[in-house]
């Protein structure tokens, strides 16, 4: 890649597409997965990695989308909420009352998705050491733990 | 009120909006794009109280894609709900740190952030004014000079002049003197807390452009589109038929989003750019610093009582920090001195709240707007009597609850619909909390102390008395309903209760109901606001009310059809049909556009239900006296929070946290709750840790959610609800309303527990382990 | 949203790395190396810093090793806290970067940007200071091995143009008894108002702080007096107090009484913990 200037050209992997867009180097991944690509699933809550609504995975590992620049993020697989093919974290937090306003609720359920793919034996611990990445405003969390400790007892 | 007569109300049946929000797949307003939209950014202030000696933009102007910039100057006009004191951006001076100065329009965001940066402010400082208390003084400097020139824009609200009082508050029931002498034990008690903040996860945003037909359309994250509409055209004259405004989802608001701020600034971005669309998001830090915020209070609570524990008299002082301007600050002081006393009965009781200018961000309404903080400093002040009295707390609360024959401070006669019952939600927590004499304080065997405290609640909704709200319900070609109506669905569930309030009524199943979840001023029907707790109510009884005329109109042709009177028919699943044989009847598919004979000819045309309700019987406060109606009924509560202390490191972890809400009619079970948790969680997150903290000159110094710190999920207690039913004549199948209710006796509970568990006053929040070591170093338990 | 704009370069060797950063500040550019990004990307968006290039340094093998080898753990610079966290070759260190933060932040942050950054805290480095670490430096000099002491100060005292490659810890210090505290405000996810961690070598307390003052620190003199086991936990943390290398810090986080209470606290956790293990 050579680039001696402020912006570039890159290709991104993102939900198994690859996508062509021209990005400022200084641009988050945030700003051209929504902006550029669309994908207004991907949520700004601080645009400062302090809360979690923006949560993707970068090769299936929870990032903030606010705090990487696209142009790390080329030889990625990017996945946002759009391209969660498996629906039974989405129906777990159905079933639970899991959401409310939902603005969190994408970064959540992405967040929680990677943590039943890569740590299916998480006991309570894990779980909070997972789930404190993600700020919501509306629910007392409680039903989001349940919903992920369901799924995980189920996999079990 | 038995729940097994309903088919769809007291169930919980999924909420409307669910699949589209699990999938990501809700818009919220900054989630429309607009090919062509430019976009505008705030320079804020850096002082919090300076003339503005000079704005330099020259540089700002040297960026390339720079549209306009806006400064005070291009509006200098004071705006504001209650009372206009504010204009959109600073002029001549800025009173709190973070207001807005001027406004870049560009291309890009990128482009106007880099403007706005470039923008050269010379100041000269002011003495800032810290707190409600020092506002007070008089020879505390004027932030408002000309206070009396402002307009009041809604009777009840009373500035003074040549003060830093926005507005003041008087209740006088009864005799104080007479109070005092029956009053065999006294107590005076103090509260003090600074302002913090909604902090919903989506910041504000709005987007405004003026079509060449001069329609102004205006895209708003707000709590009430109406409410911008009617702000945008007295303000900005233009008549409210040429404003549109549109909500889409919101991604909570709490309070926060029924203040009207971005979208004045929208509007005027836009007309600097000849009309063009225009979004203005918040960065969160903006969010927090810019926008208004959730109040602060320095209160004073004094109670007299019998021997026995009968409360005699109250003499309260609530001293609101309203902050730069007063918003909805000047009303929250006036619902605040309505519920002064807490749900207790008090026959003598002299109360005066303020809203004070002081140079804080300026408050708006928060969830309970005026009463988790009054009933922090209430229930501090009847544990602190409890005490003395040598009183089990939760009995004290108990012998003097409120009832049906007593009345409010502002006078308000109670009866057995208009008020909920205490006692019932007392006893119902003191079994759920297993709460007796030897619970309340227990040593662990590592050497900490659990303790448990409690806190009682109650709310009327302060609404305006034309408050107001409607519903239309059209039908489509299968028989399915459709249901518009201008409430906000901010997370708390309202459309699905509405839904299920139309399901119920028109005896139709779920599935058959689609509700309109986005809301449009120009296809709505009005509606005041979703504020309040008073959304099921109000635009509940409108749903009904177009349920029934779609009732009346759906048996009039069905009478064609099936030959007979309207009278002789009944609705119910998705038919019309002879009620005493049910067999005859005709499907509303059939009805919904014109009953059609085999010929072709059609009678009766569409049916289009129509409903509308307005509170009724609310009268504004007396000046003098606080004599009123301030709104349609009291949802009563209990709440109970249990603590593990550590005395050694004066750290504590709440194990437990309670409620216990007579919520009239619960309409929908886990959606209610999913809002008593989450309104236990704000509670505690607000009571235990939020606030903006300031540095000597109102510098706010933890402006994002790194350092405003907020409970994380590995931070919650154990969550126990229970709701106790006495109805509301008048609400839909009883229903109150309830989603403010979660968190207004949290500070309370939490306050109390901790007092009792370090054996010392704790009286200001939030109740941090600092704060519990400060207070403790000399002596505690 | 970042209003500025920069170069980006992403090298996939030392000497491109160094190459590529000597070319750009001959061209007078303020270049800077990257690492997770999280602090470079909240202070740009604040325009706090103005870099015109950055240099990824995330795709230079030697900064991306973690392993076990010859007697030492080797830890490349761009390795993430959460995969320390995760793989406890030095106990005491996975510990430490688990208290940072929260865990999809600590997938991006970087141990070389946590040493490097420009926060008080730079928390990583207290079991680094403990234990002793080296530090293997690129610049334009070439590469270089430091002790940790001699580049841990105020801030870290590196060349211009040198990075941080990896950190080398002798393994031997992995299987000494350790202790860690962090004490926040009030959320767990927060700043440290005290951090502690310590091991205790050949019967020496060793311990390191951060929060107390503005820098991280590890002092011969602190660990003289910690070890003085003639006198109670009490007695010796309120010397420690007097042997501090600045003022505690006061500030929004914690008042500067408290955070002295706080670290009196730990203090004698630390000593009640370290002593009860021995007797
Ligand atoms: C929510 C949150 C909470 C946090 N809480 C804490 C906490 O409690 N304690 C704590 O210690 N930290 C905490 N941090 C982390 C800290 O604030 C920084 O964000 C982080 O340490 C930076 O690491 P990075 O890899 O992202 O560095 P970068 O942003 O890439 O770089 C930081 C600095 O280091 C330089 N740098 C990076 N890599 C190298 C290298 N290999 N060689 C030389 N220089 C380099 C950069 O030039 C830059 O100056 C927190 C961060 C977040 C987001
Ligand atoms: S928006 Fe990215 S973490 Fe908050
Ligand atoms: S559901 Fe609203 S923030 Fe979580």
């Amino acid at each position: 890649m050579e680039n001696i200037e402020t912006g570039q050209l890159i290709k991104l992997t993102v939900n198994e597409q690859s996508k062509e867009i021209y990005v400022r180097n200084s641009e988050t991944l945030l700003h051209t997965l929504r902006e550029k690509l669309g994908l207004m699933g991907v949520k700004p809550g601080c645009y400062n990695g302090d809360c979690g609504s923006c949560t993707v995975l970068i090769d299936g590992i929870p990032i903030n989308a606010c705090h990487i620049l696209s142009v790390e993020a080329v030889g990625y697989q990017i996945m946002t909420i759009e391209g969660l093919k498996d629906q039974t974290i989405p129906e777990e937090f159905i079933k639970n009352w899991a959401i409310q306003c939902g603005y969190c609720t994408p970064g959540f359920i992405l967040n929680s998705y990677a943590l039943v793919q890569n740590n299916p034996d998480a006991d309570d611990a894990a779980i909070d050491e997972w789930l404190e990445s993600n700020i919501c405003r509306c629910t007392g969390y409680q039903e989001i733990k349940e919903s992920v400790k369901n799924i995980l007892n189920v996999k079990r | 009120m038995n729940s097994n007569n309903f088919s769809v109300v007291g169930k919980s049946v999924p909420r409307v909006d669910i699949a589209d929000k699990a999938s990501g797949r809700t818009k919220y307003t900054n989630d429309l794009s607009s090919p062509g939209m430019l976009h505008a950014k705030l320079h804020i202030s850096d002082r919090a109280h300076a003339m503005i000696h000079s704005i330099n933009l020259k540089k700002a102007w040297e960026v390339s894609g720079v549209r306009a910039i806006i400064t005070g100057e291009s509006f200098p006009f004071p705006v504001g709900p209650l009372l206009a004191d504010r204009p959109p951006l600073a002029l001549k001076k800025v009173r709190y740190f973070g207001e807005p100065i001027a406004l870049v329009v560009a291309d890009t965001e990128q482009q106007a952030k880099k403007a706005a940066m470039l923008i050269e402010v010379v100041y000269e400082d002011l003495p800032v004014v810290n707190s409600p208390s020092e506002a007070l003084k008089s020879d505390t400097p004027l932030i408002h000079e000309d206070l009396g020139s402002y307009k009041v824009q809604v009777k009840g609200v009373y500035p003074v002049p040549n003060t830093n009082i926005a507005n003041l508050t008087k209740i006088r029931k009864g005799n104080l003197e007479a109070g005092w002498k029956n009053s065999d034990v006294k107590i005076d008690s103090k509260v003090s807390f600074g302002p913090s903040d909604h902090a919903a996860l989506e910041t504000r945003s709005a987007r405004a452009e003026i079509k060449p037909s001069g329609h102004v359309i205006v895209h708003t994250a707000s709590q009430g589109p109406f409410y911008v509409r009617k702000l945008l055209s007295q303000f900005f004259h233009i008549k409210p038929g040429m404003i549109t405004v549109h909500t889409p989802a919101v991604g909570g608001a709490f309070g926060g989003k029924g203040a009207v701020q971005l979208e004045f600034l929208a509007y005027l971005a836009s007309r600097a750019v000849g009309g063009k669309l225009v979004n203005l998001q918040n960065s969160r830090e903006e969010d927090l610093m810019a926008s208004p915020v959730h109040i602060g209070l320095e209160a004073r609570v004094k109670l007299g009582a019998t021997q026995e524990g009968k409360l005699q008299a109250a003499e309260i002082e609530y001293l609101f920090d309203g902050g730069a301007y007063s918003d909805t600050g000047a009303g929250i002081s006036k619902a605040a001195a309505s519920d002064c006393t807490g749900p207790y009965s008090i026959e003598n009781v002299y109360c005066d709240s303020y809203c004070m200018y002081t140079n804080h961000p300026y408050a708006t309404s928060f969830r309970g707007f005026g009463h988790p903080e009054l009933t922090f400093a209430i229930e501090r002040a009847m544990d602190k009597l409890a005490e003395k009295l040598n009183m089990d707390p939760l009995e004290l609360r108990l012998l003097n609850a409120i009832k049906p024959g007593d009345t409010t401070p502002t006078q308000v006669h109670l009866n057995a619909s208009n008020i909920g019952d205490i006692s019932a939600c007392l006893l119902r927590m003191k079994e759920m909390l297993n709460w007796n004499p030897d619970t309340q304080i227990m040593k662990t065997e590592d050497g900490k102390i659990r303790a448990k405290g409690i806190s009682c609640l109650w709310k009327t909704s302060s609404t305006p008395p034309n408050a107001t709200a409607g519903a239309v319900l059209t039908f489509n070609t299968d028989g399915s309903v459709n249901l518009s109506c201008a409430a906000i669905e901010v997370g708390q569930g309202t459309k699905t209760v509405l839904a299920q309030i139309l399901a119920e009524k028109m005896k139709m199943a779920m599935k058959d109901i689609h509700v309109k979840l986005e809301v449009n001023t120009h296809h709505d029907p009005h509606q005041w606001k979703t504020v309040a707790s008073s959304t099921t109510y109000i635009a509940g009884r409108a749903v009904m009310a177009a349920a029934d005329d779609a009732i009346t109109q759906l048996k009039k042709i069905g009478a064609v059809a099936l030959k007979c009177l309207p009278d002789d028919l009944e609705v119910g699943n998705s038919r019309v049909y002879v009620k005493d044989s049910p067999e005859y009847g005709v499907k509303i598919t059939d009805l919904a556009v014109g009953y059609k004979y085999p010929d072709g000819n059609t009678v009766g045309g569409l049916v289009l239900g129509e409903g509308s309700y307005n509170v009724r019987h609310l009268t504004p406060l007396d000046p003098e006296t606080g004599f009123g109606k301030p709104g349609p009924q009291w949802a009563v509560g209990v709440q109970a929070v249990e603590v593990e202390f550590n005395p050694e490191d004066f750290t504590y972890r709440v194990l437990k946290s309670a409620t216990v809400l007579d919520a009239g009619k619960v309409i929908n079970p886990q959606a209610a709750i999913g809002q008593m948790r989450g309104g236990m969680y704000m509670g505690l997150s607000w009571a235990s840790r939020e606030s903006f903290i300031f540095d000597g000159h109102g510098k706010i110094l933890n402006p994002q959610l790194r350092t405003y710190d907020i409970l994380r999920s590995s931070e919650i207690p154990e969550y126990l609800v229970d709701f106790v039913e006495t109805p509301l004549v008048d609400g839909p199948y009883g229903a109150r309303g309830m989603g403010e209710y979660g968190v207004i006796g949290m500070a309370g509970a939490l306050g109390n527990a901790l007092a009792k568990a370090c054996g010392t006053d704790l009286y200001q929040l939030p109740l941090t382990h600092e704060r519990i070591w400060g207070s403790m170093k000399g002596g505690g338990r | 949203m970042i209003p500025i704009d920069f170069e980006y370069h992403r090298p996939k060797a030392i000497t491109d790395a160094i190459k590529i950063y000597q070319a750009l500040t001959a061209d007078n550019k303020d270049t800077v190396y990257y690492g997770g990004g999280t602090e470079l990307i909240s202070r740009s968006r604040l325009n706090e810093i103005t870099p015109q290039a950055i240099i990824d340094l995330k795709n230079i093998p030697e900064c991306n090793t973690f392993k076990r080898e010859a007697g030492q753990i080797v830890i490349g610079s761009t390795v993430s806290l959460t995969a320390i966290a995760d793989t406890p070759l030095f106990p005491l260190l996975s510990n430490v970067v688990r208290s940072i933060a929260f865990r999809t932040a600590r997938n991006k942050i970087t141990i070389g940007g946590n040493l490097a950054g420009d926060t008080f805290y730079r928390e990583a480095i207290l079991p680094l200071l403990l234990s002793d670490s080296k530090v293997v430096l690129a610049g334009g000099k070439g590469i270089r091995q430091v002790e940790i002491h001699e580049i841990v100060g105020k801030g870290m005292k590196l060349a211009k143009d040198e990075f941080i490659v990896q950190i080398l810890i002798n393994e031997k210090y992995t299987k000494y008894p350790y202790f860690n505290h962090k004490t926040t405000k009030q959320s767990k996810v927060n700043y440290p108002i005290v951090s502690l961690a310590s091991i205790k070598v050949d019967d020496r307390i060793r311990i390191a702080f951060s929060g107390v003052c503005p820098f991280p620190f590890r002092l011969r003199e602190i660990e003289d007096i910690m070890n003085n086991s003639a006198e109670s936990p009490g007695e010796r943390a309120r010397k420690v107090i007097d042997l501090l290398p600045s003022a505690i810090l006061n500030d929004m986080h914690a008042s500067r009484e408290y955070r002295e209470f706080v670290l009196k606290q730990s203090l004698c956790k630390l000593l009640e913990h370290v002593e009860r293990r021995v007797s």
